[in-house]
């Protein structure tokens, strides 16, 4: 599915337009643990999680993933957003928790 | 090839640079995408585990044309049980590196699972020092 669509249908906050939603999202992944998303993350995937600083975005980055989604409506750290521009990896958010997120986009890949 | 990086302890804000690097380079070398996954999220953990829990270190990369040799030394306090150190979940981790996310006991376990070869040798109050193999082939 695109990233686009994911924001739309789930009503995501975009935290960096300068990035394109364009990229296909092959499915999800929601964790708080970096070692766990180091592990267990694959190429592709979005990530859910409410860590905020600037190593997500070098998780993602190296994991090759589609974009990260921050719950409970918390926002990235400034230096968080200036390293997801330059690595090219969108930051979304949403005031839902990781439970109700989760289920919705598990929702639409079904 | 030899590529060198020095890491310093608790310095967050750089963690993940010498894997990015690596990444580039065997991208460039054409390595097949699922090798330079393995050497990415094995690199990751070892570099991460320099900043979180010593005082600074050395990394070494040597890539050839048959795999990747990556040498990780730090001063620090020392590993006093590696089969422990190795055990999934054990961590000793601060209360602030755990806020961010780390510290969930399965970096170690996540490079064993990687490397083709690795190796850890400690000394208590002196340091660290890994050796991760990973073949291309
Ligand atoms: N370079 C090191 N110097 C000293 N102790 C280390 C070093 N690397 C690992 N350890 C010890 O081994 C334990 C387990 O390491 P491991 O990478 O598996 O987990 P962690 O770093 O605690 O958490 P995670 O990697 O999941 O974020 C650490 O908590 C620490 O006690
Ligand atoms: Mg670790």
């Amino acid at each position: 599915m695109l990233l686009k669509e994911i924001v739309q249908k789930l009503d995501l906050k975009v935290f960096t337009p300068e990035i394109d939603v364009e990229r296909d999202v092959k499915d999800g992944y929601a964790s708080d643990l970096l070692s766990d998303v180091m592990g267990g993350a694959k190429e592709g995937e979005i990530w859910i999680t409410l860590q905020t600083h600037k190593n997500i975005v070098a998780v993602a980055s190296l994991k090759d993933l589609a974009a990260i989604i921050l719950v409970k409506g918390f926002e990235p750290d400034t230096d968080t957003k200036e390293a997801a521009v330059a690595e090219g990896i969108p930051l979304l958010g949403t005031e839902s928790g990781a439970f109700e997120l989760s289920g919705r986009l598990y929702n639409l890949f079904k | 090839m030899l590529s060198e990086f020095k890491i310093e302890g608790g310095d967050f804000t750089r963690a993940g640079y010498a894997s990015s690097q690596i990444k580039k380079i065997l991208k460039n070398l054409n390595v097949s995408p699922d090798v330079v996954k393995r050497v990415v999220v094995a690199l990751y953990e070892a570099e991460v585990n320099i900043v979180a829990h010593a005082f600074k270190g050395v990394i070494v990369a040597d890539i050839s044309n048959s795999g990747i040799k990556l040498v990780l030394e730090d001063e620090g306090p020392g590993i006093p049980d590696i089969g422990m150190a190795m055990t999934k979940g054990y961590s000793t981790a601060s209360q602030t590196v755990r806020e961010m996310g780390f510290g969930a006991g399965m970096g170690l376990p996540n490079i064993k699972d990687n490397a083709d070869r690795f190796e850890i040798v400690s000394e208590v109050g002196k340091g660290t020092r890994l050796s991760i193999e990973i073949d291309f082939l």
